[in-house]
Protein backbone atom coordinates (compact mmCIF):
# COMPACT_ATOMS: atom_id res chain seq x y z
CA UNK A 1 0.00 0.00 0.00
CA UNK A 2 1.15 3.55 -0.75
CA UNK A 3 2.38 5.34 2.35
CA UNK A 4 0.00 8.10 3.41
CA UNK A 5 2.52 10.90 2.82
CA UNK A 6 3.04 9.63 -0.74
CA UNK A 7 -0.60 10.21 -1.71
CA UNK A 8 -1.70 13.02 -4.00
CA UNK A 9 -4.02 15.70 -2.64
CA UNK A 10 -6.74 14.30 -4.91
CA UNK A 11 -6.44 10.79 -3.46
CA UNK A 12 -6.08 11.98 0.13
CA UNK A 13 -9.11 14.29 -0.18
CA UNK A 14 -11.31 11.39 -1.25
CA UNK A 15 -9.88 8.98 1.33
CA UNK A 16 -10.27 11.49 4.19
CA UNK A 17 -13.90 12.05 3.20
CA UNK A 18 -14.43 8.27 3.05
CA UNK A 19 -12.86 7.98 6.54
CA UNK A 20 -10.20 5.53 5.25
CA UNK A 21 -7.76 7.25 7.63
CA UNK A 22 -7.71 10.44 9.70
CA UNK A 23 -6.05 13.78 9.10
CA UNK A 24 -3.99 13.16 12.25
CA UNK A 25 -2.64 9.89 10.77
CA UNK A 26 -1.86 11.66 7.51
CA UNK A 27 -0.04 14.55 9.18
CA UNK A 28 1.88 12.13 11.43
CA UNK A 29 3.13 10.34 8.29
CA UNK A 30 4.34 13.69 6.91
CA UNK A 31 5.93 14.69 10.23
CA UNK A 32 7.86 11.41 10.27
CA UNK A 33 8.95 11.83 6.65
CA UNK A 34 10.09 15.39 7.39
CA UNK A 35 12.05 14.35 10.47
CA UNK A 36 13.71 11.60 8.41
CA UNK A 37 14.66 14.05 5.64
CA UNK A 38 16.86 16.54 7.49
CA UNK A 39 19.53 15.91 4.84
CA UNK A 40 17.35 17.64 2.24
CA UNK A 41 17.07 20.87 4.26
CA UNK A 42 13.75 21.42 2.47
CA UNK A 43 11.64 22.13 5.56
CA UNK A 44 13.54 24.52 7.81
CA UNK A 45 11.03 24.73 10.66
CA UNK A 46 8.29 22.31 11.68
CA UNK A 47 5.98 23.10 14.57
CA UNK A 48 4.69 19.59 15.29
CA UNK A 49 2.17 20.81 17.88
CA UNK A 50 0.68 23.23 15.38
CA UNK A 51 0.50 20.52 12.70
CA UNK A 52 -1.23 18.05 15.05
CA UNK A 53 -3.67 20.71 16.26
CA UNK A 54 -4.54 21.69 12.67
CA UNK A 55 -5.05 18.00 11.84
CA UNK A 56 -7.28 17.43 14.89
CA UNK A 57 -9.41 20.40 13.92
CA UNK A 58 -9.59 19.08 10.35
CA UNK A 59 -10.78 15.69 11.61
CA UNK A 60 -13.56 17.44 13.52
CA UNK A 61 -14.59 19.29 10.36
CA UNK A 62 -14.41 16.08 8.30
CA UNK A 63 -16.60 14.27 10.83
CA UNK A 64 -19.37 16.79 10.17
CA UNK A 65 -19.29 15.96 6.44
CA UNK A 66 -19.10 18.37 3.48
CA UNK A 67 -15.52 19.40 4.30
CA UNK A 68 -13.65 21.68 1.83
CA UNK A 69 -11.15 20.21 -0.67
CA UNK A 70 -8.03 20.89 1.39
CA UNK A 71 -9.44 19.86 4.76
CA UNK A 72 -6.78 17.79 6.53
CA UNK A 73 -4.21 18.15 3.71
CA UNK A 74 -0.65 18.80 5.02
CA UNK A 75 1.00 21.68 3.14
CA UNK A 76 4.50 23.16 3.37
CA UNK A 77 4.54 26.97 3.35
CA UNK A 78 7.35 28.89 1.66
CA UNK A 79 9.18 31.13 4.16
CA UNK A 80 7.86 34.21 2.31
CA UNK A 81 4.20 33.88 3.40
CA UNK A 82 3.47 35.59 6.71
CA UNK A 83 1.88 33.02 9.01
CA UNK A 84 0.59 34.62 12.18
CA UNK A 85 2.70 33.67 15.18
CA UNK A 86 5.14 31.53 13.11
CA UNK A 87 8.62 32.87 12.42
CA UNK A 88 8.78 34.07 8.78
CA UNK A 89 11.91 35.62 7.28
CA UNK A 90 12.21 35.03 3.51
CA UNK A 91 15.43 33.10 4.21
CA UNK A 92 17.19 36.35 5.14
CA UNK A 93 19.16 37.20 8.26
CA UNK A 94 17.78 40.72 8.08
CA UNK A 95 14.44 39.32 9.28
CA UNK A 96 15.93 37.10 12.00
CA UNK A 97 13.34 36.60 14.69
CA UNK A 98 10.43 38.18 12.79
CA UNK A 99 7.09 36.84 14.05
CA UNK A 100 4.25 38.16 11.86
CA UNK A 101 1.36 39.57 13.88
CA UNK A 102 -0.88 38.99 10.85
CA UNK A 103 -1.65 36.30 8.27
CA UNK A 104 -1.14 36.44 4.49
CA UNK A 105 -4.41 36.30 2.55
CA UNK A 106 -3.38 33.16 0.65
CA UNK A 107 -2.48 31.16 3.76
CA UNK A 108 -5.62 32.36 5.56
CA UNK A 109 -7.63 30.89 2.66
CA UNK A 110 -5.79 27.57 3.07
CA UNK A 111 -6.39 27.44 6.82
CA UNK A 112 -10.08 28.34 6.29
CA UNK A 113 -10.33 25.17 4.19
CA UNK A 114 -8.81 23.16 7.04
CA UNK A 115 -5.34 22.63 5.53
CA UNK A 116 -2.57 21.55 7.91
CA UNK A 117 0.59 23.69 8.35
CA UNK A 118 3.38 21.18 7.63
CA UNK A 119 6.37 23.41 8.20
CA UNK A 120 8.24 26.29 6.59
CA UNK A 121 9.89 25.65 3.23
CA UNK A 122 13.43 26.75 2.41
CA UNK A 123 13.97 29.26 -0.43
CA UNK A 124 16.49 31.66 -1.91
CA UNK A 125 16.89 34.84 0.15
CA UNK A 126 14.01 37.19 -0.73
CA UNK A 127 13.27 34.78 -3.62
CA UNK A 128 16.39 36.01 -5.44
CA UNK A 129 18.10 32.99 -6.91
CA UNK A 130 17.66 29.92 -9.09
CA UNK A 131 19.33 27.29 -6.92
CA UNK A 132 18.24 27.89 -3.28
CA UNK A 133 21.91 28.54 -2.48
CA UNK A 134 21.36 32.17 -1.38
CA UNK A 135 19.25 31.01 1.61
CA UNK A 136 20.30 31.96 5.15
CA UNK A 137 19.49 28.35 6.10
CA UNK A 138 21.91 26.91 3.54
CA UNK A 139 20.90 25.23 0.30
CA UNK A 140 17.97 22.86 0.02
CA UNK A 141 18.98 19.60 -1.68
CA UNK A 142 17.21 18.00 -4.62
CA UNK A 143 15.80 14.54 -3.71
CA UNK A 144 16.85 13.51 -7.25
CA UNK A 145 20.49 12.58 -7.78
CA UNK A 146 22.37 10.46 -10.28
CA UNK A 147 25.73 10.05 -8.57
CA UNK A 148 27.19 11.01 -5.20
CA UNK A 149 26.90 14.76 -5.84
CA UNK A 150 24.15 16.84 -4.22
CA UNK A 151 22.04 18.66 -6.82
CA UNK A 152 20.05 21.87 -6.52
CA UNK A 153 16.25 21.63 -6.45
CA UNK A 154 16.24 24.99 -8.28
CA UNK A 155 14.97 28.24 -6.90
CA UNK A 156 13.72 30.30 -5.54
CA UNK A 157 11.03 27.87 -4.32
CA UNK A 158 13.56 25.03 -3.96
CA UNK A 159 12.43 23.95 -0.50
CA UNK A 160 8.79 23.79 -1.62
CA UNK A 161 9.67 21.69 -4.67
CA UNK A 162 12.02 19.35 -2.75
CA UNK A 163 9.42 18.88 0.02
CA UNK A 164 6.73 17.85 -2.47
CA UNK A 165 9.04 15.61 -4.54
CA UNK A 166 10.24 13.86 -1.37
CA UNK A 167 6.67 13.50 -0.03
CA UNK A 168 7.27 15.57 3.11
CA UNK A 169 4.01 17.41 2.42
CA UNK A 170 1.23 16.72 -0.07
CA UNK A 171 1.63 20.16 -1.64
CA UNK A 172 3.44 23.43 -1.00
CA UNK A 173 2.93 27.12 -1.53
CA UNK A 174 5.51 28.93 -3.64
CA UNK A 175 5.96 32.27 -5.41
CA UNK A 176 7.15 33.12 -8.91
CA UNK A 177 8.71 36.43 -9.99
CA UNK A 178 10.76 35.20 -12.96
CA UNK A 179 10.36 31.41 -12.85
CA UNK A 180 10.65 30.60 -9.14
CA UNK A 181 7.75 28.11 -9.18
CA UNK A 182 8.24 26.56 -12.62
CA UNK A 183 12.04 26.08 -12.65
CA UNK A 184 12.18 24.18 -9.31
CA UNK A 185 9.15 22.11 -10.41
CA UNK A 186 11.06 21.16 -13.58
CA UNK A 187 14.21 20.24 -11.58
CA UNK A 188 12.30 17.99 -9.15
CA UNK A 189 9.75 16.22 -11.37
CA UNK A 190 6.82 18.11 -9.85
CA UNK A 191 4.02 20.33 -11.20
CA UNK A 192 4.27 24.09 -10.64
CA UNK A 193 1.76 26.70 -11.76
CA UNK A 194 1.99 30.48 -11.69
CA UNK A 195 -1.46 31.97 -12.26
CA UNK A 196 -2.32 35.19 -14.10
CA UNK A 197 -1.01 38.32 -12.35
CA UNK A 198 -3.76 39.45 -9.96
CA UNK A 199 -5.30 36.01 -9.35
CA UNK A 200 -3.68 35.55 -5.92
CA UNK A 201 -3.52 38.32 -3.36
CA UNK A 202 0.01 39.47 -2.54
CA UNK A 203 -1.08 40.70 0.91
CA UNK A 204 1.23 39.25 3.55
CA UNK A 205 3.70 37.81 1.03
CA UNK A 206 7.11 39.40 1.54
CA UNK A 207 7.62 41.51 -1.58
CA UNK A 208 10.44 41.08 -4.13
CA UNK A 209 9.22 42.79 -7.36
CA UNK A 210 5.58 43.71 -6.89
CA UNK A 211 4.58 43.98 -10.57
CA UNK A 212 5.94 40.48 -11.26
CA UNK A 213 5.36 38.53 -8.01
CA UNK A 214 2.60 35.91 -8.02
CA UNK A 215 1.75 33.13 -5.62
CA UNK A 216 1.08 29.59 -6.78
CA UNK A 217 1.41 25.96 -5.65
CA UNK A 218 3.88 23.13 -6.29
CA UNK A 219 2.18 19.74 -6.49
CA UNK A 220 2.43 16.08 -7.46
CA UNK A 221 -0.13 16.21 -10.28
CA UNK A 222 -2.03 18.66 -12.47
CA UNK A 223 -5.30 17.83 -10.71
CA UNK A 224 -3.66 18.58 -7.34
CA UNK A 225 -2.47 21.90 -8.79
CA UNK A 226 -6.01 22.74 -9.91
CA UNK A 227 -7.42 21.99 -6.45
CA UNK A 228 -4.77 23.90 -4.52
CA UNK A 229 -4.55 26.89 -6.88
CA UNK A 230 -8.31 27.37 -6.77
CA UNK A 231 -8.12 27.57 -2.98
CA UNK A 232 -5.34 30.19 -3.15
CA UNK A 233 -7.02 32.53 -5.68
CA UNK A 234 -9.62 35.24 -5.21
CA UNK A 235 -10.14 38.97 -4.91
CA UNK A 236 -8.73 40.75 -1.87
CA UNK A 237 -9.34 44.41 -1.04
CA UNK A 238 -5.96 44.45 0.77
CA UNK A 239 -4.07 44.08 -2.55
CA UNK A 240 -4.97 46.83 -5.03
CA UNK A 241 -3.70 44.72 -7.95
CA UNK A 242 -5.86 41.77 -6.98
CA UNK A 243 -8.34 40.91 -9.75
CA UNK A 244 -12.07 41.18 -8.99
CA UNK A 245 -12.81 38.37 -11.49
CA UNK A 246 -14.63 35.36 -10.10
CA UNK A 247 -12.49 32.23 -9.66
CA UNK A 248 -13.94 29.39 -11.73
CA UNK A 249 -13.74 25.68 -10.88
CA UNK A 250 -10.22 24.87 -12.10
CA UNK A 251 -10.99 21.12 -12.11
CA UNK A 252 -13.92 21.65 -14.50
CA UNK A 253 -12.18 20.80 -17.78
CA UNK A 254 -9.66 18.20 -16.60
CA UNK A 255 -10.02 15.23 -18.92
CA UNK A 256 -11.83 17.22 -21.63
CA UNK A 257 -10.85 16.58 -25.24
CA UNK A 258 -8.10 18.79 -26.66
CA UNK A 259 -9.61 18.48 -30.14
CA UNK A 260 -9.56 21.88 -31.81
CA UNK A 261 -7.14 23.44 -29.33
CA UNK A 262 -4.38 25.41 -31.02
CA UNK A 263 -0.93 25.13 -29.44
CA UNK A 264 1.82 27.54 -30.47
CA UNK A 265 5.51 26.61 -30.70
CA UNK A 266 7.58 29.82 -30.49
CA UNK A 267 10.61 29.62 -32.76
CA UNK A 268 12.56 32.15 -30.65
CA UNK A 269 12.76 29.67 -27.75
CA UNK A 270 15.16 27.49 -29.74
CA UNK A 271 18.20 29.17 -28.19
CA UNK A 272 21.84 28.71 -29.14
CA UNK A 273 23.61 26.01 -27.21
CA UNK A 274 20.42 24.35 -25.99
CA UNK A 275 21.07 20.64 -25.35
CA UNK A 276 19.63 18.33 -28.02
CA UNK A 277 17.68 16.37 -25.41
CA UNK A 278 15.74 19.50 -24.38
CA UNK A 279 14.82 20.05 -28.01
CA UNK A 280 13.84 16.39 -28.34
CA UNK A 281 11.57 16.40 -25.29
CA UNK A 282 9.93 19.60 -26.54
CA UNK A 283 9.22 18.01 -29.91
CA UNK A 284 7.86 14.88 -28.22
CA UNK A 285 5.50 17.05 -26.15
CA UNK A 286 4.22 18.71 -29.33
CA UNK A 287 3.68 15.30 -30.96
CA UNK A 288 1.71 14.12 -27.93
CA UNK A 289 -0.54 17.16 -28.03
CA UNK A 290 -1.09 16.51 -31.75
CA UNK A 291 -2.03 12.90 -30.94
CA UNK A 292 -4.61 14.28 -28.50
CA UNK A 293 -6.25 16.22 -31.33
CA UNK A 294 -4.63 19.62 -30.83
CA UNK A 295 -3.39 21.64 -33.77
CA UNK A 296 0.31 22.56 -33.51
CA UNK A 297 1.31 25.87 -35.10
CA UNK A 298 4.61 27.70 -35.39
CA UNK A 299 4.46 31.14 -33.82
CA UNK A 300 6.82 34.05 -33.36
CA UNK A 301 7.46 36.04 -30.17
CA UNK A 302 10.16 38.37 -31.51
CA UNK A 303 10.85 40.26 -28.26
CA UNK A 304 11.82 37.05 -26.41
CA UNK A 305 15.56 37.72 -26.78
CA UNK A 306 15.27 40.99 -24.83
CA UNK A 307 13.04 39.71 -22.02
CA UNK A 308 15.80 38.62 -19.65
CA UNK A 309 17.62 41.95 -19.95
CA UNK A 310 14.42 43.94 -19.38
CA UNK A 311 13.59 41.70 -16.41
CA UNK A 312 17.00 42.39 -14.86
CA UNK A 313 16.21 46.12 -14.95
CA UNK A 314 12.62 45.97 -13.69
CA UNK A 315 12.94 43.29 -11.01
CA UNK A 316 16.03 44.78 -9.27
CA UNK A 317 14.51 48.29 -9.56
CA UNK A 318 11.36 47.18 -7.76
CA UNK A 319 13.39 45.13 -5.29
CA UNK A 320 15.60 48.08 -4.40
CA UNK A 321 12.58 50.12 -3.38
CA UNK A 322 10.68 47.23 -1.72
CA UNK A 323 13.71 46.24 0.34
CA UNK A 324 14.32 49.80 1.51
CA UNK A 325 11.99 48.96 4.41
CA UNK A 326 14.65 46.74 6.01
CA UNK A 327 16.39 49.47 7.94
CA UNK A 328 16.66 48.08 11.46
CA UNK A 329 13.83 50.22 12.82
CA UNK A 330 10.54 48.33 12.70
CA UNK A 331 11.43 44.64 12.39
CA UNK A 332 14.28 42.20 12.09
CA UNK A 333 17.77 42.44 13.42
CA UNK A 334 19.63 45.73 14.00
CA UNK A 335 23.41 45.59 13.66
CA UNK A 336 25.68 46.30 16.64
CA UNK A 337 26.53 49.98 16.56
CA UNK A 338 29.71 51.74 17.61
CA UNK A 339 29.99 54.75 19.88
CA UNK A 340 28.83 57.86 18.06
CA UNK A 341 27.11 55.97 15.24
CA UNK A 342 24.11 57.90 13.96
CA UNK A 343 21.06 56.79 12.04
CA UNK A 344 22.84 56.47 8.68
CA UNK A 345 25.45 54.13 10.16
CA UNK A 346 22.60 52.14 11.69
CA UNK A 347 20.95 51.73 8.28
CA UNK A 348 24.17 50.90 6.41
CA UNK A 349 25.57 48.49 8.99
CA UNK A 350 22.23 46.73 9.49
CA UNK A 351 21.75 46.24 5.76
CA UNK A 352 25.37 45.16 5.23
CA UNK A 353 25.09 42.53 7.97
CA UNK A 354 21.56 41.37 7.20
CA UNK A 355 21.48 40.97 3.41
CA UNK A 356 23.39 38.26 1.55
CA UNK A 357 25.63 38.89 -1.47
CA UNK A 358 23.04 38.26 -4.21
CA UNK A 359 20.42 40.47 -2.54
CA UNK A 360 22.96 43.29 -2.15
CA UNK A 361 23.93 42.91 -5.79
CA UNK A 362 20.32 43.22 -6.96
CA UNK A 363 19.57 46.16 -4.67
CA UNK A 364 22.63 47.93 -6.07
CA UNK A 365 21.65 47.22 -9.69
CA UNK A 366 18.17 48.52 -8.93
CA UNK A 367 19.52 51.61 -7.22
CA UNK A 368 21.81 52.26 -10.17
CA UNK A 369 19.17 51.93 -12.90
CA UNK A 370 16.79 54.18 -10.97
CA UNK A 371 19.40 56.82 -10.14
CA UNK A 372 19.34 60.33 -11.57
CA UNK A 373 20.46 60.42 -15.20
CA UNK A 374 19.94 56.69 -15.84
CA UNK A 375 16.23 56.27 -15.12
CA UNK A 376 15.00 56.85 -18.68
CA UNK A 377 17.81 54.93 -20.36
CA UNK A 378 17.19 51.84 -18.26
CA UNK A 379 13.91 51.79 -16.36
CA UNK A 380 11.58 53.65 -18.77
CA UNK A 381 13.10 51.80 -21.72
CA UNK A 382 12.65 48.42 -20.00
CA UNK A 383 8.99 49.24 -19.30
CA UNK A 384 8.50 50.07 -22.98
CA UNK A 385 10.05 46.74 -23.92
CA UNK A 386 7.75 45.09 -21.40
CA UNK A 387 4.80 46.58 -23.31
CA UNK A 388 6.24 45.05 -26.50
CA UNK A 389 6.74 41.64 -24.87
CA UNK A 390 3.10 41.60 -23.79
CA UNK A 391 2.01 42.72 -27.27
CA UNK A 392 3.84 39.70 -28.79
CA UNK A 393 1.65 37.35 -26.73
CA UNK A 394 -1.51 39.35 -27.47
CA UNK A 395 -0.84 39.06 -31.20
CA UNK A 396 -0.42 35.31 -30.97
CA UNK A 397 -3.52 34.83 -28.83
CA UNK A 398 -5.52 37.05 -31.22
CA UNK A 399 -4.69 34.50 -33.94
CA UNK A 400 -6.61 31.87 -31.97
CA UNK A 401 -3.72 30.20 -30.15
CA UNK A 402 -4.97 28.67 -26.87
CA UNK A 403 -1.62 27.93 -25.25
CA UNK A 404 2.10 27.95 -25.97
CA UNK A 405 4.44 24.98 -25.41
CA UNK A 406 8.12 25.53 -24.47
CA UNK A 407 10.79 23.80 -22.39
CA UNK A 408 10.77 25.07 -18.79
CA UNK A 409 14.54 25.29 -18.39
CA UNK A 410 17.56 25.06 -20.71
CA UNK A 411 19.07 22.20 -18.62
CA UNK A 412 18.29 19.65 -15.90
CA UNK A 413 19.28 20.28 -12.26
CA UNK A 414 22.93 21.22 -11.73
CA UNK A 415 25.21 20.51 -8.78
CA UNK A 416 25.27 22.50 -5.55
CA UNK A 417 28.23 24.87 -5.85
CA UNK A 418 28.59 24.46 -9.63
CA UNK A 419 27.84 28.14 -10.23
CA UNK A 420 29.88 29.43 -7.30
CA UNK A 421 32.57 31.05 -9.38
CA UNK A 422 30.45 31.76 -12.44
CA UNK A 423 29.40 35.21 -13.57
CA UNK A 424 25.97 36.04 -11.97
CA UNK A 425 24.56 36.31 -15.50
CA UNK A 426 25.13 32.53 -15.98
CA UNK A 427 22.71 31.85 -13.12
CA UNK A 428 20.20 34.34 -14.54
CA UNK A 429 20.07 32.32 -17.80
CA UNK A 430 18.07 29.66 -15.92
CA UNK A 431 15.09 32.00 -16.25
CA UNK A 432 15.36 32.51 -20.00
CA UNK A 433 12.17 30.54 -20.83
CA UNK A 434 10.14 31.63 -17.81
CA UNK A 435 10.61 35.40 -17.33
CA UNK A 436 8.57 36.39 -20.39
CA UNK A 437 5.50 34.93 -18.70
CA UNK A 438 5.94 37.19 -15.65
CA UNK A 439 6.69 40.19 -17.84
CA UNK A 440 3.37 39.64 -19.66
CA UNK A 441 1.44 38.70 -16.48
CA UNK A 442 0.30 35.38 -17.99
CA UNK A 443 -0.43 32.00 -16.38
CA UNK A 444 2.26 29.35 -16.89
CA UNK A 445 2.62 25.76 -15.73
CA UNK A 446 5.55 23.33 -15.71
CA UNK A 447 4.90 19.60 -15.80
CA UNK A 448 7.40 16.72 -15.68
CA UNK A 449 8.19 15.62 -19.22
CA UNK A 450 10.62 12.77 -18.71
CA UNK A 451 14.20 12.14 -17.69
CA UNK A 452 17.39 13.51 -19.20
CA UNK A 453 20.06 11.15 -20.53
CA UNK A 454 21.69 11.28 -17.09
CA UNK A 455 18.46 10.35 -15.32
CA UNK A 456 17.21 13.73 -14.04
CA UNK A 457 13.74 15.24 -14.51
CA UNK A 458 13.03 17.72 -17.30
CA UNK A 459 9.99 19.98 -17.50
CA UNK A 460 7.75 21.31 -20.24
CA UNK A 461 6.04 24.66 -19.83
CA UNK A 462 2.59 25.59 -21.11
CA UNK A 463 1.70 29.30 -21.21
CA UNK A 464 -1.98 30.25 -21.26
CA UNK A 465 -4.18 33.22 -22.05
CA UNK A 466 -4.77 35.68 -19.21
CA UNK A 467 -7.32 34.37 -16.68
CA UNK A 468 -7.77 31.13 -18.68
CA UNK A 469 -6.23 28.84 -16.05
CA UNK A 470 -9.07 26.32 -16.49
CA UNK A 471 -8.16 25.80 -20.14
CA UNK A 472 -4.41 25.80 -19.37
CA UNK A 473 -4.87 23.13 -16.69
CA UNK A 474 -7.01 21.08 -19.07
CA UNK A 475 -4.26 21.09 -21.73
CA UNK A 476 -1.58 20.34 -19.10
CA UNK A 477 -3.68 17.46 -17.78
CA UNK A 478 -4.00 16.01 -21.28
CA UNK A 479 -0.25 16.22 -21.83
CA UNK A 480 0.43 14.77 -18.37
CA UNK A 481 -1.73 11.73 -19.11
CA UNK A 482 0.18 11.12 -22.37
CA UNK A 483 3.62 11.55 -20.78
CA UNK A 484 2.85 9.17 -17.90
CA UNK A 485 5.80 10.41 -15.84
CA UNK A 486 6.11 7.77 -13.16
CA UNK A 487 9.83 7.63 -12.50
CA UNK A 488 10.35 6.90 -8.85
CA UNK A 489 12.92 8.46 -6.58
CA UNK A 490 15.46 6.41 -4.75
CA UNK A 491 14.98 7.62 -1.15
CA UNK A 492 18.70 7.98 -0.44
CA UNK A 493 18.19 10.48 2.38
CA UNK A 494 16.42 8.23 4.91
CA UNK B 1 28.36 50.34 -19.49
CA UNK B 2 31.16 49.36 -17.13
CA UNK B 3 30.75 50.40 -13.52
CA UNK B 4 33.88 51.85 -11.94
CA UNK B 5 34.87 51.68 -8.29
CA UNK B 6 33.68 55.19 -7.49
CA UNK B 7 30.26 54.38 -8.90
CA UNK B 8 30.10 51.25 -6.73
CA UNK B 9 30.80 53.37 -3.65
CA UNK B 10 28.23 55.98 -4.68
CA UNK B 11 25.51 53.37 -5.35
CA UNK B 12 26.27 51.51 -2.11
CA UNK B 13 25.85 54.77 -0.24
CA UNK B 14 22.56 55.53 -2.01
CA UNK B 15 21.35 52.02 -1.12
CA UNK B 16 22.56 52.43 2.48
CA UNK B 17 24.71 49.30 2.40
CA UNK B 18 28.16 49.70 3.91
CA UNK B 19 30.84 47.84 1.96
CA UNK B 20 34.40 46.89 2.79
CA UNK B 21 37.18 48.32 0.61
CA UNK B 22 38.09 44.78 -0.45
CA UNK B 23 34.56 44.26 -1.82
CA UNK B 24 34.63 47.25 -4.14
CA UNK B 25 36.63 45.75 -7.01
CA UNK B 26 34.70 42.43 -7.14
CA UNK B 27 31.39 44.29 -6.97
CA UNK B 28 32.46 46.58 -9.80
CA UNK B 29 33.24 43.51 -11.91
CA UNK B 30 29.96 41.69 -11.08
CA UNK B 31 27.75 44.73 -11.57
CA UNK B 32 29.50 45.55 -14.85
CA UNK B 33 28.74 42.00 -16.02
CA UNK B 34 25.04 42.40 -15.29
CA UNK B 35 24.98 45.87 -16.83
CA UNK B 36 26.70 44.43 -19.90
CA UNK B 37 23.78 42.03 -20.33
CA UNK B 38 21.25 44.81 -19.77
CA UNK B 39 22.92 47.15 -22.28
CA UNK B 40 21.49 45.13 -25.21
CA UNK B 41 18.22 46.99 -24.52
CA UNK B 42 19.75 50.06 -26.16
CA UNK B 43 19.41 48.32 -29.57
CA UNK B 44 15.64 47.90 -29.33
CA UNK B 45 13.45 50.29 -31.29
CA UNK B 46 10.97 51.65 -28.74
CA UNK B 47 9.80 54.60 -30.81
CA UNK B 48 6.18 55.44 -30.01
CA UNK B 49 5.80 52.63 -27.41
CA UNK B 50 4.15 53.49 -24.09
CA UNK B 51 5.97 52.26 -21.00
CA UNK B 52 3.94 49.64 -19.13
CA UNK B 53 2.25 50.84 -15.96
CA UNK B 54 -0.05 47.87 -15.29
CA UNK B 55 0.32 44.36 -16.68
CA UNK B 56 -3.40 43.61 -16.46
CA UNK B 57 -5.81 46.27 -17.67
CA UNK B 58 -7.50 47.57 -14.53
CA UNK B 59 -8.29 50.85 -12.84
CA UNK B 60 -6.95 51.65 -9.42
CA UNK B 61 -9.71 50.63 -7.05
CA UNK B 62 -11.07 53.21 -4.62
CA UNK B 63 -12.56 52.60 -1.23
CA UNK B 64 -14.44 54.86 1.16
CA UNK B 65 -12.10 57.19 3.05
CA UNK B 66 -12.91 55.81 6.49
CA UNK B 67 -10.83 54.32 9.28
CA UNK B 68 -10.93 50.53 8.86
CA UNK B 69 -8.00 49.39 10.96
CA UNK B 70 -5.98 50.56 13.94
CA UNK B 71 -5.55 50.32 17.71
CA UNK B 72 -2.68 47.89 17.15
CA UNK B 73 0.25 49.63 18.82
CA UNK B 74 1.43 46.44 20.51
CA UNK B 75 1.30 44.49 17.23
CA UNK B 76 3.13 47.26 15.38
CA UNK B 77 5.91 47.40 17.96
CA UNK B 78 6.11 43.66 18.61
CA UNK B 79 8.98 43.12 16.14
CA UNK B 80 10.91 46.34 16.74
CA UNK B 81 14.59 45.84 17.63
CA UNK B 82 14.21 48.71 20.10
CA UNK B 83 11.15 50.59 21.31
CA UNK B 84 10.50 52.97 24.16
CA UNK B 85 7.26 54.35 25.58
CA UNK B 86 5.25 53.27 22.57
CA UNK B 87 7.71 54.55 19.96
CA UNK B 88 10.37 53.01 17.73
CA UNK B 89 13.74 53.99 19.18
CA UNK B 90 16.64 54.94 16.87
CA UNK B 91 20.05 56.59 17.29
CA UNK B 92 20.18 60.36 17.31
CA UNK B 93 19.05 61.81 13.94
CA UNK B 94 19.75 65.53 14.40
CA UNK B 95 22.73 66.91 16.28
Amino acid sequence: MTKLNELTITAARDALRAKDFTAVELSDACIKATNDAKALNAIVRLDEDRARLDAKNADALLAKGDAPNLCGIPLAIKDIYCVKGQQTQAASHILDGFIPPYESTVTSKLWEQGAVMMGTANMDEFAMGSSNETSCYGAAINPWKNDDRDLTPGGSSGGSAAAVAAHLALGATATDTGGSIRQPAAFTGTVGIKPTYGRCSRYGIIAFASSLDQAGPINKSVQDAAIMLEAMCGHDAKDSTSSPRAVPNFEADLGASLKGKKIGIPREYRVDGMPAEIDAIWEKGADMLRDLGAEIVDISLPMTKHALAAYYVIAPAEASSNLARYDGVRFGKRAELGAGDGINEMYSKTRAAGFGAEVKRRIMIGTYVLSAGFYDAYYTRAQKIRTQIKADFENVYAQGVDAILTPTTPSPAFGIGDMKDADPVMMYLNDVFTVTVNMAGLPGISIPAGLSSNGLPLGLQLIGQPFEETSLLSIAHGLESQIQFNSKLNQWWT
Amino acid sequence: MAIDENTVKRVANLARISIEDTDVAPLARELSGVLGMIDQLAEVDVEGVEPMTSVTPMNSPLRKDVINDGEKQDDVLSNAPLSREGFFAVPKVVE
